[in-house]
């Protein structure tokens, strides 16, 4: 159990609304629910996954966290806004979703793995570098995540398009020495840093 | 207290719904003036349009018969019809009220013989039936309209069929000149009374009312149901006329959301429930409904009603807010979509038509009215800030029938006290 994961623990004993609450983005809106299931039957992964959103409403009110925070289910989400739209409480249950979805990966709970998690990661660590996202390293690094014998075959695969976003001047080969920049790289990773910070403080990560 | 003494001692009931005339008969037979103005052909509102009431399943005809005797036995209510407010000036105790007559084109010599609309040929939509049928242009609106007279619609006026329907009444009663008039009254006390309409479904998206013809509302079910309904009291499915024996009802259609009605509008649980003994009327055991829910609120003394639906085999309930709505195309049967949170089972089920328990807007909202009125969130009238105005029935909050005539003779009395304050009795 990571030093977060226990503190969380420790602070917020068995009411794990609570904590939903003070460290979820949109968590607030959790008790607002009244268990319609609309979202369930609106949502176009629906089938996909283990726990709808009202279910998983109802399992962090039911104090339910390891099942909650382990689940795979708010990776799923696709961030269609269906569920948003049609809500009779207006919950933001898209934004909720991701909230979990980030409360868990900072507690080191989330499923190792999970394809989503994956590439989420894959786009920060890109992005963070130069305050730029380069599409060249991020596809590659995208292709070549299960191996290298997969990402051979992901790139054969998409070659096609690659070819074709090259000749419409959409990617640049030359990106993958080192590849463009924001004029003030060190700056946007330090605001970052600071962010990063002041939000840990916040939700006791540090 | 100058400011609070009547100077006129007529109360004005606004709507001639069943909380209208509870409230204007009430205020009567305490021996007070009172004028009862209704915007339509007849009294009876929405009430007269159903086929039963729950929770005894009787007939709204009974209580309408016995209120509209009230009415015809009582000199102290006057009753205009087809009259709508337009302003209201002054303060309690003492208001100029404008009202705007619009022609019926029919005079009191009129016997409701029939023969105007024998001699008319053009139809317009059924107002009594929610549009599903149609009528002659020349009608009487239903067969228990007070006052018992016809109406010529302002469509056939100037044509030659409203020629012919004048020709063919035998009493004169035809008067195709009439105009709109504009009328000034005083009265020292105004009950609201305007009631409810039914929350218009084609809002609601997801559920494709103004697309498939099997997903009606719950008004339009009643006059499915009723014998002077449009398929003579048969439970027929509008788009092909195929016997409706396996019924889908969605509850809170419009209620409980924040993206339509923020209230609760509380008659559409027992509606449903008893609709649901409409199917079991018309086919017996081989009737099926089906009751989508959120949770029931069958309140009070109604909870033995719902536990009778409850125990009935050819009802079943489904806890879910239905996601959508499709159509199978090959049969026309609506398919229900959604998640069963009893379990979270996905469902996709088919019906032979579905009903939306359609929420209570109060019949005014977007109606221009008095600066003094006091609306609520849902635009449910509390009354005025100048103590002399009030809002009863339907047109106060989400009520049933019962409920809304207690509303009125509550509203009926508060408006006795306001014109109680008169003159001499300040005087004396």
């Amino acid at each position: 159990m990571s030093n977060a994961n226990q503190q969380a623990v420790a602070k917020y004993k068995n009411n794990f609304l609570k904590e939903v609450e003070a460290n979820v983005e949109e968590g607030h809106w959790v008790k607002m629910c009244m268990q319609c299931g609309v979202c369930a039957g609106s949502c176009p992964l629906g089938p996909h996954w283990e726990h709808s959103p009202q279910k998983i409403f109802m399992m962090i009110r039911a104090g339910k966290r390891e099942e909650v925070l382990g689940s795979d289910s708010m990776w799923m989400c696709t961030s269609c806004y269906n569920c948003i739209v049609r809500c009779p409480r207006k919950l933001p249950i898209t934004h909720i979703m991701h909230g979990l979805a980030n409360y868990s990966h900072r507690l080191g709970l989330a499923p190792k793995g999970q394809p989503t998690r994956e590439i989420a990661k894959l786009f920060w660590d890109n992005l963070v570098k130069t305050g730029r996202v380069n599409e060249l390293k991020f596809s590659l690094a995208m292709y070549f995540k299960d191996g290298f014998g997969q990402g051979v075959k992901n790139a054969m695969a998409m070659q096609g398009i690659g070819l074709g976003l090259m000749k419409a001047g959409r990617l640049n080969p030359m990106e993958i020495f080192g590849g463009h920049v924001c004029k003030d790289k060190s700056g946007v990773q330090k605001m970052i840093a600071k962010a990063r910070e002041i939000e840990d403080r916040r939700k006791s990560l540090a | 207290m100058t400011a609070s003494i009547a100077t006129n001692q007529t109360i004005l009931v606004v709507g001639g719904g069943i909380s209208g005339m509870t409230a204007a008969l009430e205020a009567a037979e305490c021996g007070k003036q009172v004028l009862l103005v209704e915007k339509t052909p007849t009294l009876g509102g929405r009430t007269a349009q159903l086929y039963r009431y729950f929770p005894k399943m009787c007939h709204p005809t009974c209580g309408m018969e016995i209120n509209l005797k009230r009415i015809k036995g009582n000199p102290n209510v006057r009753v205009m019809t087809m009259t709508q407010v337009v302003a209201v000036a002054g303060s309690r105790g003492d208001y100029s009220v404008t009202l705007k007559v619009a022609p019926r084109y029919v005079n009191e010599n009129c016997t409701a013989c029939g023969k105007c609309g024998e001699a008319v040929k053009s139809e317009i939509p059924d107002a009594y039936n929610y549009g599903l049928g149609k009528v002659k242009a020349a009608y009487l609106p239903h067969t228990m309209a007070y006052p018992q007279r016809y109406v010529i619609d302002a469509s056939i006026v100037g044509t030659p069929e409203g020629e012919a329907a004048k020709a063919a009444c035998p009493v004169n009663a035809v008067d195709l000149g009439m105009q709109e008039e504009a009328v000034e009254i005083k009265v020292g006390a105004v009950v609201w009374a305007t009631g409810w309409r039914p929350f218009d479904a084609n809002k609601i998206q997801p559920y494709g009312y103004d697309r498939f013809a099997n997903v009606i509302t719950s008004v339009e079910f009643e006059r499915l149901a009723d014998p002077h309904g449009p398929t003579g009291g048969k439970l027929l499915r509008p788009s092909d006329g195929k016997e409706a024996k396996n019924v889908a009802f969605i509850q809170c259609a419009g209620s409980r959301d924040e993206n339509y009605l923020r209230h609760c509008s509380r008659i559409c649980c027992m509606a449903s429930l008893k609709q649901t003994q409409y199917v079991r009327e018309a086919w017996g055991d081989e009737g099926k409904s089906t009751v989508y829910y959120i949770d029931i609120r069958a309140i009070d003394r109604f909870e033995d009603f719902y536990a009778n639906v409850w125990k009935d085999p050819t009802v079943s309930f489904v806890k879910s807010k239905v996601a959508r709505i499709a159509e199978n195309e090959a049969n026309g049967n609506p398919v229900l979509h959604g998640v069963n949170t009893e379990g979270y089972h996905r469902y996709a089920t088919e019906h032979d038509l579905v009903v939306l328990a359609v929420g209570m807007e109060p019949e005014v909202t977007g109606v221009k009215l008095p600066a003094d009125i006091v609306m609520d969130s849902s635009n449910f009238i509390e009354g005025s800030k100048d103590g002399g105005m009030f809002g009863a029935g339907a047109a106060s909050s989400p009520l049933d029938v019962n409920r809304a005539v207690q509303s009125a003779t509550a509203a009926s009395l508060k408006a006795i006290q306001v014109i109680h304050k008169n003159a001499s009795t300040e005087a004396a």
